[in-house]
């Protein structure tokens, strides 16, 4: 009722969500700085939602920075770049952050290359057609930096006979602790206006929106200090909460649009794409190159010399907390944000396109969390009032403890969540409701493939 | 390069929480309650602070054995078993003979909240199922309300330690509250004496101006659901403001309809409790307008004087059905109601 009102006067925003602590003091002043080459790095052929790359080296190729070593397979896979001078010294399975085993490339740098990046064929923006950028895009290994992973390609396709409006560029990093985007937009401006041309081109979107919030207001000034005369480009303020970078939410806040269940939004005539990719298009695609690094933000209690450092694809994360090094209680790693972002098993698993952040915390935070004694649903509401899908998950634990998982789906939207944490933050009874949702889920999922 | 040689803690997201935990809020609400009890005390001497005492130890002792006996933890550590017990003994005359404190405090978390499976499962609010009961088996009792005595930290009214299963003797005078007053002899009293709660009554009822600072507490703290005490308040105000325009010689006004009886007590720290309310504010909003209309209709029409507990009972038995049809408007969805 109250986000009614404050629509009433402007302020842009959506319903529900919630306000942790942002945690980004640590890291947000910290410019970005380049990371050191591990000994060996680890590059799954697979770093995103999709099919995983088609090896193009096999095991005792030199490779060059920038090399394309793996190949897309069809439209829902993108290629992998070499993240160092190098040597392939084998090709084998490694750990991925969900405990499973994967294909990569074990990949030793020249300790003396010059680490000089390979380029390759120029896209201009101005001529080339949807078609080629979308292609481009693709061959530069480009992935949703903002987390998920989705090839970036395959979401700005606009399919045959539809049309999207506009584009927003999520710069909301609603994550703690993450600050990865917040610095880009300060210190890489122009590469993100370098992007978007590419962006609208590829899209034929009439406007693009890039949505900051309040605590980042010195990234949304770089940024629109950035803007090249004439361009239908605005930057939004958007007051902090979680989950403000979800897709959903930012569609609502910013366009007051409301994308169907289990749709997109483009079906509502809008597309989002995260800042940091953004940037990394405007950085990648008028030099030919593919995406070998990344920013990814160090922090959390645990880390003795956070920062925000641009580190190479594949490099494992011992070797981060070793050269960063760490406090002697740590206990768990979090790639990701910490309402999102899942605790490493092991530290052999390395960066991957999709990390956001390393963040460590150590026994006072996670025994904070670990020993909160469960009560019993005393049905406070809190958790109604924190999603942003307005799902019921007091019912839906309700019925998770008794096995209900049908009627979760039937009657109670389960397929609606996507797991933001919401409602398993603030509950005072400290019921663990999205792990009890990611189980009901898969446990449907699993039924309906036996039934098939 | 040093081996970091860690054994890491895996677990699900997110992995930092809110710090409120239940017996914070729980605890926050027992806080809430105490100047309320100690306005108690002053205006009805030892006789309200041994009623308090016992109806709080025996609530508190009751739940711990219960546990006990079934082999499990004791769950008094969430601090929701004493407010049942302050609660209890605030709706209770200060004059009441403790043996029957008791028995209604055995009754309220026994057959009130534990019978129904403890904290989280009980459908009623067992600080009124104990009181219920009691109205029931000790009618006298229940509705005889000493004036405040003179000498009251010097002597005890000869009631408070009755015998068990005598009939106790009332000695003092046997004033009547306002309500009955009013009910049965067609007497309102003055709005001030019923907002500062200097007038006879049960033991905590009777102080509005106290109850509303700790519900103004728990409030902007954020551990109490402020939609259901004022939609119950406006309903009533509304309700009973109609009503006196209609005939004011029959229908008392709002003023003396809202700071009369237990509706401060009720509306802000018995109908607001978590687990027999609905869990939307729509359904909060609901609840609460329901309540204040059988208030009205109960006192007003009913055989006797006062009908907050019953009319807050009530709400408490149709709220799973309130849940039930207010479900939340799922984004991007039309709205579906549940099968169930
Ligand atoms: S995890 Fe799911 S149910 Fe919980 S708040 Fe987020 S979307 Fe809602
Ligand atoms: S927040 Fe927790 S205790 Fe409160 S209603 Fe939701 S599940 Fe129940």
């Amino acid at each position: 009722m109250i986000d009614a009102v404050k629509h009433l006067f402007g302020v842009k925003t959506f319903s529900h969500g919630i306000h942790p602590p942002d945690s980004k003091d640590g890291t947000r002043d910290l410019p970005i700085r380049q990371f050191a080459f591990a000994p060996l790095l680890i590059v799954p052929f697979s770093q995103h939602i999709g099919k995983p790359a088609i090896p193009v080296v096999g095991e005792g190729a030199e490779v060059t920075r920038g090399q394309m070593l793996a190949k897309p397979d069809g439209f829902m896979s993108v290629a992998i770049h070499a993240p160092a001078t190098g040597v392939i010294s084998r090709i084998g399975l490694t750990p991925a952050i969900n405990g499973k085993m994967t294909p990569g490339f074990f990949l030793k740098p020249y300790e003396a290359s010059t680490q000089e990046v390979m380029e390759g064929a120029v896209v201009d923006p101005e001529t080339a057609t949807p078609e080629e950028i979308l292609t481009a895009i693709q061959n530069a290994g480009v992935v949703g930096l903002g987390g998920a992973g989705f090839p970036t390609h395959a979401k700005l396709k606009v399919p045959e006979g539809r049309s999207i409006d506009t584009l927003i560029l999520n710069g909301a990093e609603c994550e703690p602790y993450l600050t990865t985007d917040h610095r880009v937009m300060l210190e890489h401006a122009e590469d993100v206006m370098r992007g978007i041309p590419y962006l609208l081109r590829a899209t034929r979107a009439e406007r693009v929106i890039i949505a900051v919030e309040s605590n980042k207001r010195d990234a949304a000034e770089s940024l629109r200090a950035a803007i090249p005369p004439g361009q239908p480009i605005t930057v939004e303020v958007l007051p902090v909460k979680y989950p403000q970078g979800a897709e959903k939410m930012l569609t609502s806040a910013l366009v007051g649009r409301e994308i169907p269940s289990g749709g997109l939004p483009l079906d509502v005539g809008v597309i989002c794409t995260n800042i940091g990719t953004t940037a990394e298009i405007g950085h990648l695609l008028p030099r030919g190159m593919g995406l070998y690094e990344r920013v990814i933000t160090v922090g959390g209690p645990a880390v003795k010399k956070k920062g925000n450092y641009r580190i190479p694809i594949g490099t494992p994360l011992r070797f981060i907390l070793d050269v960063v090094g760490v406090e002697d209680d740590i206990t768990t790693v979090v790639m990701g944000g910490p309402m999102m972002g899942a605790a490493a098993s092991s530290l052999d698993i390395s960066i991957t396109k999709g990390s956001t952040g390393v963040i460590a915390f150590t026994e006072r935070e996670t025994g904070r969390v670990n020993n909160q004694t469960e009560y019993p649903c005393i049905k406070c509401g809190a958790c109604v009032d924190a999603c942003p899908i307005f799902l019921n998950p007091s019912s839906l634990g309700l019925l998770a403890e008794k096995g209900r998982y049908d009627e979760m789906v039937d009657d109670f939207h389960l397929r609606d969540c996507f797991e933001c944490g919401c409602c398993t933050f603030v509950c005072p009874s400290h019921i663990p409701l999205v792990q009890k949702f990611r189980v009901a889920k898969a446990a449907v999922r699993k039924a309906a493939q036996v039934a098939k | 390069m040093t081996q970091l040689a860690k054994t890491l803690t895996i677990r699900s997201s997110p992995h930092i929480r809110a710090n409120s935990g239940v017996d914070t809020i729980m605890f926050n609400v027992v806080l809430a309650m105490l100047p309320v009890c100690a306005y108690a005390v002053y205006v009805f001497g030892m006789a309200a602070l041994l009623v308090l005492v016992t109806a709080t130890l025996t609530c508190v002792l009751t739940e711990h054995v219960l546990c006990r006996i079934n082999g499990k933890p004791t769950t008094i550590g969430d601090w929701s078993v004493t407010i049942t017990g302050i609660l209890y003994g605030l709706t209770l005359p200060p004059s009441l003979p403790l043996w029957i404190v008791i028995a209604g405090g055995v009754i309220a978390v026994g057959v009130g909240k534990y019978l129904f499976g403890g904290l989280g499962y009980n459908t009623f609010n067992p600080a009124l199922v104990g009181r219920a009961v009691l109205q029931a088996a000790f009618p006298a009792a229940m509705t005889t309300w000493p004036d405040a005595p003179l000498n009251r930290f010097g002597s005890l009214p000869s009631s408070t330690l009755a015998i068990p299963l005598t009939k106790p003797v009332y000695d003092g005078v046997s004033g009547a509250t306002p309500l009955s007053d009013w009910k049965f002899n067609g007497d309102a009293a003055d709005t001030s004496d019923l907002f500062l709660g200097t007038i006879s009554g049960s033991t905590g009822e009777t102080c509005a101006l106290l109850i509303l600072i700790g519900g103004a507490y728990l409030a902007a703290r954020k551990m109490m659901n402020w939609q259901i005490p004022a939609a119950i308040l406006v309903t009533v105000a509304v309700f009973s403001g109609v009503l006196s325009l209609i005939d004011s010689d029959q229908f008392a006004g709002p003023s003396f309809m809202l700071f009369s009886g237990g509706l401060m007590l009720g509306a802000v720290f018995m109908a607001t409790d978590m687990v027999g309310s609905p869990i939307t504010h729509l359904g909060s909003i609901l609840y609460g307008i329901l309540i204040g209309v059988l208030v009205v209709l109960i006192r007003v029409w009913g055989g006797m004087p006062e009908g907050v507990m019953y009319a807050i009972l009530i709400g408490n038995a149709v709220t799973p059905q309130i849940d039930n049809w207010i479900q939340p408007r799922v984004y991007g969805s039309v709205k579906k109601r549940p099968a169930s």
